[in-house]
Parts: C-alpha cells; structure tokens; sequence
C-alpha cells in the first residue's frame, strides 16, 4: 500500500486576504477595462458576424495568390531602397538631434551629483544656470517623442511637399527625442568613480565627460541607435500612408484600390527587409558590444 | 635592503582598427551619401534663413491653441476613446499572447528538461506544433500596426474597435516574441528540483517556471502599455479611432490652432500612462 501522502501546505499568497492595495487595483482594473470596452465601442458581434468572415474571405481569396509580375516587382525595387534610406538618413537625423541635446539633459552633467558639490553649494544663482539648458532640453526632448511619428510626417509633408525628404525629418524628431531620453538614461547610469577620480586631478567637466564619461557609455549608445534604426525601417515604412514616400505609399494605394494581392507581396517584401535589418544590426551590436 | 621597483609591465599596444572595420565605415559614408540623394534630402531648405523663418511662422500660426468649449469636448472624447483603444488592445494583446507563449517556448515545447524522456515521435509533433506558433507570431509582429488596422477596418467598420483589434493583434505578436525569451530564460534548477519531487509538467510550469517568469511578463506588457497609447493617438490615420482623426483633419484643413490642442491632448494622454506605468511597475515589481 502506498503511504498516505501529507496534504499539501497552505500556499500563502492564495490563502491570506490580498491586501488593500491588490483589492484595489483589481477594482481600478476592472472599472478601466469596462469603461474602455464601452469607450472603443467593443461589438463583439460585428467581428463574428457573417459580414465580416466574408470581408475576410474576400481580402483571402484577392491576396492569394499575390501580385508577383516581373513588371510589379522591377517597379517596387525604387520604393523598397527608398525605405532603407529614409530609416538610414532619418537615424542620422535623429542622432544629430539627440546627441546634443541629451548631453545637455544629463543630470549628472549639468547640475546634479558629485561633479557640482563643491562648485554649487551656496550658489544658487550658478546652479539655476546649470539648471536652465538642462530642463529645456528635457522639455524639447519629451515634445519631439510625444507626437507621433506619423503626425510629425504629415506637419513635414505640408512644410516641404510630398515625398522621402519629410519622412526623414519625422524620423530624426520623433526620435531625436527618444534617442536623447535614452542617451542621457545611459550617461547617468555610468559608474561615478572614474569621473570623482578625473575630477580630483583637475579635469574639466569637458574632460570628464570625454574621457570618463564616453568610454563607458559608448558601446551602450551604439547599440541602443542601432536598435532604434531597425525600429526606423518599420517606420519609415509607414511614414509613406501620409505621402512621405517609400514602400508604405505604395501599399496605401494598393489598399485604397483594394488591389489585395499587390498588398500581400508589399506587406511580404517589408518582412524580408525588416527582417534583414534586424539581422544586420544584431550582428554589428554583437560586435559592439 | 632597497626598495626595487617592480619590472614594468608591457602596455600592450592599442589594437589597430581591423581592415573590416575600415570597410564597414566607408560602407556606411557611401550609404548616407545614397541616401541624402535618394531622398531629395536639402538640409538648406530646412536649415536654411528660409526654412526657419517658414518654421517661425508656422509655430506663430499654432497659437494660441483652439481652447473653445465645443472644441475640448470633443477632444475629451477622442482622447477617453485612445486611452481606450491602448488600455483593450494591450489586454488583448496579453490573452493572445498568453495562449501562444506556451507553445512558442522551445523548453516547454519540446526541448530541454521537461522532454528528455520523451518518445521522438511525439517529440517532433510537438517541435511542429513550436515551429507553427513561432511563426504565427512573427506574422503577427512583423506585419505594421496600420496595416493590420485598415485590414480591421476592412472587416468590422470604421470606429476605435479595428483599433483595439489590430493594436492587440501586433502587440501580441510583439509580447509573444518577448515573453517566450523570458520563459526560455528561467534558471532551470528549480524546475529539475520539481521534477525530482515527481511534479508533473503543469505543476513545473505552475510553481517551478510561472513564478519566475511573472514579473518579467508584466514588465514588459507595461513597457508596451506606453508605446501603444502613442500608436493609438495615429489609428485614425486610417479610420480606426481616437485623436488621429481629428489630427489628420486638422493638418489637413489647416486648421492651426486645434492641431495645438490636440497635440497637448496628446501629451497629455502620454504623460498619464507613462506615469501611471512608472506608477505599477514600482508597486507590483
């Protein structure tokens, strides 16, 4: 006979009361998701309603098989490298803008930490002006991320015309801004003691930024750009539905004339490029890094 | 006796920038030059006396922002519906993400400890079964937000609900590929401990993985939390709800001084999720 086995222990977490905290974001929870279900006007019955299963059926029976004629896919080679250079050029935008003004919002920089105790202390006016550039930058920063992408393109499509060149000054904004945020998370995050160390033998805060600060951050900053341009050529592909060029136009069109099959093969050659970006710079950070 | 210094090391010499690197330089010179062609880029036209003075007027044009009480009521609603739209498709994205995860990992799939005294035959179902799933999520990813809301469009009829159905359908895509590497990135001593004790495959899963993999979950749904109400605010680009509709028409028209609510109302939204994000991370982590 097998011996009778002990019963299990109580496991705590299921048996003690949740605390007022759980229970009341449980509540918040489901007070959210219920507001929200009735906010997006969520009609489950449209989605498994006949109607759309035909819609579906349709998009199906178009997209396959997809639009694969020599002529078709000579003519898309030109948006396709135009994708790949709005992502290249708009990183480099983008770098230019978040280089400089993430030095200028790095705390540790400008105002804050060990680097000014001594400078600072007792000096309120001195400190306000260290203050100043660093919470401008912040400022620029967080309004170049918070518009989106596309909404950036549109203003740029207005300012200088139809075309790649607006979607390249979206995509330097927009993450201009993150690319800053981030610069500056990675530049306070470095180990201090180096800095306190060139800072003890008379180095300038000039020279403890190159020569304390780079160094430890820059394989850091290299590959978080090179994450950001595979993000890019996501992007910049849809930059074109408002008219900034490359491959999204193209499949704005081919939507809009719901010519399904042409957008099948579309939506198939920007996995294979995203797809090999993500390969490409997986292999340069590995290196980097 | 006197002190001797120790014999100098050797520095080794700096390493010279391999000839790859050389290359890989040049590379990327000529694929900026390609592409500053390609785009009809002018930097000129932008930085140009020209150019910001056309920028300086178009700032001027914004203000001040439309503040009407017509106007922010509508807002108001845009704004409740994008909130919306972010809050549903991240859950969504979650529950699809949740049902595929399990099946996406190669070491609750078919590899590792769990199957090493697993018939082969069963063994290479079970890697179909991986194979499938993986590929249904990168489908899911690498398909574009927009594209999968004009298709829902497409399906269901213009308003916020295409939103939440495609923003669910990529981000799941985006969660699975992430929560797979967390599940695939346990310390496996606790499952092997489990397995001595007898448990079965569920109760590994239940207290020797889950428990583990949790907060790594959460984490990362919260990250993508934030980066889907900025992707919710565009939806309406292409009828699927929210602020992106109105912005698209106020770009479109002209029309100056909403276009600056609404981009406050934008930030504004962005801020309180960020906030709020920052908020449970440090709460429920």
């Amino acid at each position: 006979m097998p011996p009778s086995t002990p019963p299990p222990p109580a496991v705590p977490f299921l048996a003690s009361r949740p605390s007022r905290f759980t229970r009341g974001f449980l509540l918040l929870f489901g007070l959210t998701t219920a507001a929200s279900w009735w906010a997006a006007r969520v009609d489950l019955s449209t989605l498994f309603s006949r109607e759309a299963l035909r819609n579906a059926l349709f998009f199906a029976a178009e997209g396959f098989p997809p639009a694969l004629s020599p002529e078709f896919l000579l003519f898309l080679v030109r948006p396709a490298l135009e994708t790949v250079q709005i992502s290249l050029l708009g990183t480099v935008v983008a770098l230019l803008t978040g280089l400089p003004l993430g030095v200028l919002a790095t705390a540790s920089l400008a105002h804050a930490g060990p680097l000014h105790e001594l400078d600072l202390s007792g000096r309120p006016v001195r400190r306000l002006l260290r203050f100043l550039p660093y919470g401008l930058s912040r400022a620029l920063l967080s309004l170049f991320r918070s518009v989106p992408e596309l909404v950036w393109a549109l203003v740029f499509v207005r300012a200088t015309g139809l075309g790649p060149f607006p979607g390249v000054l979206a995509i330097g904004v927009a993450y201009g801004g993150i690319l800053g945020k981030v610069y500056s998370e990675i530049l306070e995050a470095v180990d201090v003691r180096p800095l306190e160390a060139l800072q003890a033998t008379g180095a300038s805060r000039w020279g403890v930024f190159w020569y304390g600060m780079v160094p430890q951050a820059f394989p850091h900053l290299v590959s978080y750009t090179l994450y950001r341009w595979e993000c890019a050529i996501r992007a910049s592909a849809i930059l074109g539905f408002v008219g900034a060029g490359g491959i999204g136009q193209q499949i704005e069109i081919s939507m809009r004339m719901f010519n399904f099959g042409e957008v099948v093969t579309l939506v198939g050659i920007l996995v294979l490029m995203v797809a090999g970006t993500d390969a490409l710079s997986l292999r340069l950070r590995r290196r980097v890094l | 006796m006197a002190w001797e210094a120790p014999a100098a090391r050797a520095v080794p010499a700096p390493p010279r920038a391999a000839l790859t690197t050389w290359l890989g330089w040049a590379g990327l010179a000529a694929a900026l030059v390609w592409s500053y062609r390609g785009t009809a880029a002018d930097v000129g036209a932008v930085l140009g006396p020209e150019g910001l003075a056309q920028m300086a007027v178009y700032v001027r044009r914004l203000f001040p922002p439309d503040l009407s009480r017509a106007l922010l009521r509508e807002v108001a609603t845009s704004a409740a519906e994008t909130f919306a739209i972010s809050f549903l498709g991240t859950l969504l994205a979650v529950l699809i993400a949740l049902g595929l995860v399990f099946f996406a990992s190669a070491n609750l799939a078919f590899a590792g400890l769990l199957f090493e005294m697993e018939r082969p035959a069963v063994r290479a179902a079970r890697l179909l079964i991986y194979g499938g799933a993986r590929g249904l999520l990168n489908l899911l990813r690498t398909v574009p937000e927009l594209v999968w809301a004009i298709l829902f469009v497409f399906m269901v009829g213009l308003g916020p609900f295409p939103g939440v159905l495609a923003l669910g359908v990529h981000t799941a895509g985006v969660l699975g590929k992430l929560f797979a590497e967390v599940l695939e990135n346990v310390d496996p001593r606790p499952i092997e401990a489990l397995q001595g004790t007898g448990a079965g495959r569920l109760q590994v899963l239940a207290y020797g993985i889950l428990p583990q993999a949790l907060p790594h979950f959460l984490s990362y749904t919260l990250y993508r939390w934030e980066v889907n109400i900025r992707v919710a605010a565009i939806m309406g680009f292409v009828g699927a709800g929210g602020l992106g509709q109105r912005i698209h028409i106020a770009i479109s028209l002209f029309l100056e001084h909403q276009l600056l609510t609404l981009v406050l109302a934008i930030y504004v939204l962005v801020t309180i999720v960020d906030a709020l994000s920052a908020f449970l991370r440090r709460r429920l982590l």
